[in-house]
């Protein structure tokens, strides 16, 4: 498989390796890095430094007792296993983790995604809720073969990462572990490869749709 | 003091070594259950771990009932330690951080999995890459004090203050693309250290 050429960059990365980034954006940067080697690579280096850190933060002492009352905690632990628990074998799936703990219960006997739960954007371009919270709404986004998208600029972060398929916008075209970001600056006009598009997209903050048509779209992915 | 005996020896600690390093005493909690190592790791990592959750907002006591909880894995996670991968102190903050997201966000922590056959493979070459753990954390904490400070400061803030860039950047009114290029540049400075061989 091609490796992605579209990358959080190293300021996303440092945000995900010292644990800022919310539940939705930290699931898209990780899809991202299982396709991803070379960010998998940059993470290891930015949690180096996350431990380096650590070890120069100025000590505070503990109360008395501390250490003693987890001493005897670790009296009452059960001796651990000889070695970890045996994994149970990955469900069936073509997603890798941790995308596929997020998809539990949605996939079908071949590991595809189910065709129900499924909710209506526009024609030929359909979503699904993973997570919802205070943070932002991060969903799987199907669109089939040329579809566009209104052209649309984004009140806050958006990070969109291609499981299958791909599309193409005014800076580049986007294959499969390709993440790309969306912020207040970028104005585009996304349309999915003749083959369709399966993402992963999740929203930091409202996304603001341009034009009188986006006007219309944007009644149907606010939140 | 903890004694040297001769189990502890092992390839990862030249015999030179006055006292076992953190990585050393981390396997033996791992492989032995060791006690009394495991009191010199929380000597080590408690009071820090202490000062990294106050930065993070909490207060005294609830900051120390959270170190007992990470320092609670680390027991129980010891044996999962491979001192190849990452310095006791980079796998502890993993910890922390962990731990940290789920009980002061209450939130998961999406990770990827290393043995998960559908991970796009790494090519070849890059296993020469791989960072020596403990031979470069040296390295990297020198090249952390020789950062320039804007630098080193905003590195703190973007690890200690549970906030990504844009957040610091709005925050305290410093334009997103100086955070982002502070960053980067502290970024480039350590990976050269990281790099670096002897």
């Amino acid at each position: 498989m091609n490796r992605p050429s579209h990358h959080p960059g190293d300021t996303l990365l440092i945000d995900y390796a010292g644990g800022a980034l919310c539940e939705g954006a930290s699931l898209a940067v990780a899809t991202h890095m299982a396709f991803c080697p070379a960010c998998r690579h940059a993470v290891t280096e930015m949690e180096a430094i996350g431990g380096a850190l650590l070890d120069d933060l100025e000590p505070e002492p503990l109360s008395d007792g501390c250490l003693e009352a987890l001493m005897a905690r670790l009296d009452h632990e059960r001796p651990a296993p000889c070695r970890p628990a045996v994994k149970p074998s990955p469900e069936k799936s073509r997603y890798p983790e941790p995308l596929r703990s997020y998809l539990r219960g949605r996939l079908d006997g071949e590991g595809q995604i189910g065709e129900g739960g499924w909710r209506f954007l526009q024609p030929g371009m359909r979503c699904m809720d993973l997570l919802s919270g205070p943070n932002g709404t991060t969903r799987l986004i199907r669109m089939k073969g040329g579809v566009g998208v209104p052209q649309h600029t984004h009140g806050g972060i958006e990070l969109t990462v291609v499981l299958e398929g791909g599309f193409s916008d005014e800076f580049g075209a986007f294959l499969p572990g390709d993440l790309a970001i969306g912020d207040p600056s970028l104005v585009h006009r996304p349309v999915s490869d003749p083959e369709g598009c399966l993402c992963l997209a999740t929203t930091i903050g409202g996304l603001k749709l341009t034009g009188p048509l986006g006007r219309w779209f944007n009644r149907f992915v606010k939140f | 003091m903890f004694p040297l005996n001769g189990t502890m020896q092992d390839q990862h600690t030249p015999a030179a070594d006055t006292a076992p390093s953190l990585e050393t005493l981390l396997v033996a909690v791992g492989r032995e259950r060791d006690k009394q190592a495991f009191g010199v790791l929380f000597g080590h990592f408690a009071p820090r771990l202490k000062t990294y959750l106050r930065r993070l907002g909490c207060d005294s006591g609830a900051a120390e009932e959270l170190v007992q909880e990470v320092m609670l894995l680390v027991w129980r996670r010891a044996e999962t330690y491979d001192p190849r991968h990452a310095s006791a102190g980079t796998w502890v903050f993993t910890i922390a951080r962990n731990k940290r997201i789920d009980v002061l966000r209450r939130e998961q922590r999406p990770e990827i999995d290393p043995d998960d056959p559908a991970l796009v493979p790494e090519p070849d070459e890059s296993a020469d890459r791989r960072i020596e753990a403990k031979e470069s954390s040296g390295r990297l904490r020198a090249a952390l004090k020789d950062l320039p400070p804007e630098q080193a400061e905003l590195l703190r803030m973007a690890y200690f203050e549970d906030k990504p860039h844009s957040v610091i950047s709005a925050e305290h009114g410093i334009p997103l693309g100086t955070v982002k290029s502070r960053l980067r540049l502290a970024m480039e400075r350590l990976r050269r250290s990281l790099k670096d061989v002897g």
